[in-house]
């Protein structure tokens, strides 16, 4: 299994990472040789095996609809690289 | 103020009953900690920061630093948090507010708990307080060494494939991976959600007990949590009369194992039967051959869906980009590491188009396979034994240039996570001066039976864990 630096770039992009030519290099070695280790769940036949999300026999939870409190704005931008009123502040999209 | 306490061989049980009994001040306990720290940490790097003493009436605990805490800067050993001050308490934070214990600092992370080793923090490696050329473990190595090494009498970790146990293992102290859904996971910075636990690590399994009682319940702001179905018994028994104790035929077969952990092992077993356990061989077919590949397709798909959240915007690094696409580009380039920009490249291809069914989905029905044949041996045995990690502490950097050699140190740990399993690390004895860990596996909530398990062995086993080169 191999993958190609095409494919890197592709799933960079989905990924929204802007790597380095280097990464790109290394990432292209390392990825095919961890989906070479991880194929191996390929060599089983699961056509009637459900797949499990979650370990967990949990349907649903329910909460009741009460408002309650937010966090004040103050603390919402503390930590925002930058804001401007009540609004994050971000470059234009285009 | 005075060296008040040795903190050294101090138990957190110990701890409490000295500031109960007035012998020593809740503030007083607190600076001795820290004075531990500053004499023994510049060494292993144990703590990315500490905090002050804020009046609380108990013992302290350390957190590992994707636990939010409000006020105190916490990073999840990234780049992309550097700064990062979070604003409310994880509920595991609240709980151990409310108990009465003060947060002593944070402690080093593999980048957002991935890793084995800490190797992957931005801020630089722990060490293991036995031999600080080696590894303590990952990803919750900080936590592991400052326990072992007297810094702190107790912390919490977090485990997603083997970051509580595997550390534990590798510096001789106790750490549990809970049942999946007993811990609130709310404030915790995520890694792989299905998988994600946060549990104890403390110097005995009573400290254990104790600490899981404390932070374990249903949380709703974390709708994954569930009550307990039993209370938390802190054990005292020192016998296992008619425990069965299931020993996995393909786990201790793996060749990976080395002969000093083998040999520990062994002996631990065969302790275990003088104590009255009743040892049964069982089978767990599919866990060894398939659950790394398993966890290695689930663990880093969830990864790349959470690690979506660090653009820029609203908290973490933010890098300049003349539109909003490029500044997200780059601020993710510039924030992540290797390691989280490996699984995060893994995880967004195993979960693209064309790509979908045959990864992701096809890893989720092998672990259906993993829950079932874990369930099928609780059928005839109480609890499951084998080794934590397949070896002992390695030198660090031994692995940090290859992947696979890395995550194949969580070869024992990971079956179980993905069953949703608890598990108990408990220190069983040493190979070349270095220790090695038993793994003890029970049913869905069976942390009883393991804390029962687990506490008689460890007073039979009756070891020095305080590092040769501290004592």
């Amino acid at each position: 299994m191999s993958i190609s630096r095409d494919q890197v770039l592709h799933v960079a992009r989905l990924a929204r990472l802007d790597l380095a030519e280097d990464e790109v290099e290394r990432l292209t070695g390392e990825l095919g040789a961890i989906l070479d280790a991880v194929s191996k769940v390929a060599e089983l036949d699961l056509a009637d095996v459900p797949p499990t999300s979650h370990p967990l026999d949990l349907v649903n939870a329910w909460a009741e609809d009460e408002p309650h409190a937010s966090l004040p704005l103050e603390d919402v931008l503390r930590n925002a690289p930058a804001a401007e009123g009540s609004l994050f502040r971000v470059p234009p999209t285009t | 103020m005075s060296a008040v306490v040795d903190t050294l061989r101090l138990t957190a049980e110990d701890a409490l009953g000295l500031v109960e009994g007035g012998e020593v001040s809740a503030a007083e306990l607190h600076g001795a900690y820290l004075d531990a720290i500053g004499e023994r940490d510049p060494e292993l790097h144990a703590f990315l920061r500490t905090a002050d003493y804020d009046g609380a009436a108990g013992i302290p605990i350390a957190l590992k630093d994707v636990i939010s805490t409000r006020g105190i800067e916490t990073t999840a050993g990234s780049r992309m948090l550097e700064h990062y001050v979070p604003v409310f308490d994880a509920t595991v934070t609240s709980r151990c507010r409310a108990a009465g214990l003060s947060v002593l600092g944070k402690t080093n992370t593999d980048e957002f708990a991935m890793g084995s080793s800490t190797e992957n923090s931005a801020y630089g490696p722990s060490r293991n307080p036995w031999d600080p050329a080696r590894v303590p473990g990952g990803s919750g190595g900080g936590t592991a060494a400052a326990v072992s090494a007297g810094l702190a009498p107790w912390g919490l970790g977090s485990d997603t494939g083997g970051s509580i146990k595997q550390p534990s293992a590798l510096c001789g102290n106790v750490g549990l991976r809970p049942t999946y859904g007993t811990v609130s996971r709310y404030g915790i910075v995520a890694f792989a959600s299905s998988l994600d636990q946060v549990g104890p690590v403390a110097k005995t399994v009573r400290d254990v007990a104790l600490l899981y009682r404390i932070i374990s319940g249903s949380d709703p702001a974390d709708t994954t949590t569930v009550e307990l179905p039993e209370a938390v018994v802190v054990p005292d028994a020192e016998r296992l009369d008619g425990l069965r104790v299931g020993v996995p035929r393909q786990a201790v077969a793996l060749e990976a194992i080395e002969p000093g952990v083998r040999a520990a092992f062994d002996a631990t077993l065969a302790l275990a039967e003088e104590l009255g356990a009743e040892l049964r061989e069982c089978d767990l077919p599919l866990s060894f051959d398939y659950g790394m590949p398993c966890y290695y397709l689930i663990a880093p798909a969830e990864a790349s869906s959470n690690l979506a959240r660090y653009d820029g915007v609203r908290y973490g690094l933010r890098s300049e980009g003349e539109t909003y696409r490029s500044m997200l580009e780059r601020t993710r380039d510039a924030g992540f590491g290797a390691e989280p920009k490996r699984r995060i490249m893994l995880g967004t291809y195993a979960l693209s188009a064309g790509y979908y069914d045959a990864y992701y989905g096809q890893a989720q029905k092998v672990r259906t396979l993993l829950v079932r044949e874990h369930a099928a041996a609780f059928e005839d045995v109480d609890v499951l034994a084998m080794p934590t990690s397949p070896t002992v502490a390695f030198p660090i950097g031994d692995k940090a240039a290859d992947p696979l050699a890395m995550y194949a140190c969580d070869l024992l740990t990971i079956p179980s996570c993905l069953a949703g399993l608890p598990g108990l690390n408990v220190p069983c004895g040493f190979s070349d001066g270095l220790p090695v860990g038993l793994q003890l596996v029970g049913p869905q909530f069976g942390e009883n039976v393991l804390f029962g398990a687990g506490h008689a062995l460890e007073r039979a086993l009756d070891l020095d864990l305080v590092p040769e080169r501290l004592r």
